[in-house]
């Protein structure tokens, strides 16, 4: 008996409930939550803004800093010390790679664009949803880009090739896993992102990489609605008085 | 597409060489693509977005308010709510003459705000200013609010006219700067109604008839305030 049946039921090429929302955090120039099935990944943009230490400027262009962070009671709870790991050093970069081929920074030289990535939630295909959740509030926060990222990690449980592996289906003991991030910009279909843990075959990556393209363009259209909705409807008063 | 329509980054907003890409749309073979969120309009054969959200980016020839952050040796820093900071050197800083070495707080210092001219740009964002013009002064009294940069042409309407509304219906002095740094003064009560006349524009700035919606509501908010008045 191999894996032929998803643990929640789902198709192979199903993904999770998705929802996005943009301009959550308040005091934030561009934000966004984007959730998918348990995993949830907040997004604040702040900038294009003076960049500190100094020797980081670049003359030529702006630069992107990502910072990635599972909140401590995330995932299973084991968390437990704050602050940065290796891993989230890792993330933190392959999520810049990721947006950088989209932005025009040319015009904000010597300044920076910071974006906090926080999962107060997770359940696998986090660093995916937190480059979802990013694009959303990058164009949120009115920087210039050349189209928004969409982001799904795809893969291989037991001899079943499936998008947006659950953290169930990534522990899988009774056979191989290949779990594979990968991010998409939707409209010309060019990959910024491409990791892989585990093993496939030739044939399988193929499969897994064209299903992983139909789900990213599904996640593109919730990513567009959550930036439009914002502007349906009157945006909120804020309250009086503040100041620069 | 529809002119008008809330556009995404990467949205195809026209296709065909007859249109020429403009501010916020860029051209990807056949097809134009906007690279900003905003508002499409099409002018004729030029495309465009008129961004709904972004930070300030200073243009030669802006009037701003900006707020004195450093005293150096020949000159002022500004912040100018944007990611650059500008400078505003000593011989722009008056009319009267300044002599080297001269006490700079005298004039202006830390902490004071300004209304002031970009009179320069580099390629570096290196920003200078001038107070040589009219209308360019310190600012003393009142009360700043920062608003969102892009909704600066929406607060003050078409040859001022929102923004002349504001002032005859709260009787306050405003100047709007084009960083989006707004100095108002008044009374307290009429400083206030001001402030939230101008985050009703700019939360609603999108969506059409503004004019009318921001007349109907400073009218029934003046009613309010001057009541207590006669009541006395």
């Amino acid at each position: 008996m191999g894996y032929d049946k998803r643990f929640d039921g789902r198709r192979p090429d199903e993904l999770r409930p998705v929802a996005a929302k943009a301009g959550i955090i308040k005091r934030a120039d561009g934000s966004a939550m984007f959730r998918i099935g348990n995993t949830v990944a907040y997004a604040a943009v702040y900038g294009p803004r003076d960049l500190f230490p100094r020797f980081l400027k670049d003359p030529q262009r702006g630069i992107l800093r990502c910072r990635y962070n599972m909140m401590p009671f995330s995932g299973a709870g084991e968390r437990v010390k704050p602050g940065g790991s290796r891993r989230s050093k890792e993330i933190s970069m392959v999520t810049e790679k990721a947006l950088l081929p989209v932005l025009n920074l040319e015009d904000f030289p010597n300044a920076v664009v910071d974006v906090f990535i926080e999962l107060p939630q997770t359940d696998a295909g986090t660093r995916c949803a937190g480059i979802c959740a990013a694009a959303i509030a990058l164009a949120d926060a009115g920087v210039s880009m050349k189209d928004l990222v969409s982001s799904v990690s795809a893969g291989k449980v037991g001899e079943m090739v499936a998008v947006d592996l659950s953290y169930a289906e990534e522990s899988y003991k009774d056979g191989d896993v290949a779990d594979i991030p990968v991010a998409f910009i939707p409209r010309t279909g060019q990959v910024t992102l491409l990791q892989m843990d585990g093993m496939i075959d030739k044939d399988g990556l193929k499969k897994a990489l064209e299903m992983a393209r139909a789900a990213c363009l599904q996640i593109y259209e919730v990513q567009r609605r959550a930036l439009k909705e914002k502007f349906a409807v009157p945006v909120a008063v804020k309250g009086n008085g503040s100041t620069v | 597409m529809a002119d008008k329509s809330i556009v995404v980054p990467g949205e195809e907003v026209a296709s065909g060489m007859d249109f020429l890409p403009t501010e916020g749309v860029y051209r990807d073979g056949e097809k134009l693509v906007s690279s900003k969120l905003g508002l499409l309009a099409v002018d004729g054969r030029l495309v465009k977005i008129i961004p709904l959200a972004g930070k300030y980016l200073p243009k030669r020839g802006d009037v701003i308010v900006g707020k004195v952050v450093d005293v150096a040796i020949s000159g002022w820093v500004v912040d100018i709510n944007s990611a650059y900071t500008a400078m505003l050197s000593m011989k722009e800083a008056s009319a009267e003459f300044i002599a080297r070495g001269a006490d700079l707080t005298r004039y202006f210092t830390f902490g004071d705000y300004i209304v002031t001219k970009i009179i320069n740009v580099t390629s570096q964002n290196l920003v200078d200013l001038t107070m040589k013009g009219p209308g360019l002064r310190k600012l003393s009294e009142g009360r700043i609010v920062a608003v969102a940069p892009n909704k600066v042409p929406r607060i003050i309407g078409k040859q001022g006219s929102m923004v002349s509304m504001i002032k005859d219906a709260t009787g306050c002095k405003v100047i709007v700067g084009q960083n989006g740094v707004v100095w108002l003064q008044g009374e307290p009560d009429n400083e206030l109604l001001a402030v939230t006349t101008l985050r009703k524009i700019e939360g609603e700035s999108h969506i059409s008839g503004l004019t009318d919606r921001v007349k109907a509501f400073l009218d029934e908010e003046v009613g309010k305030l001057k009541k207590p008045e006669q009541g006395q």
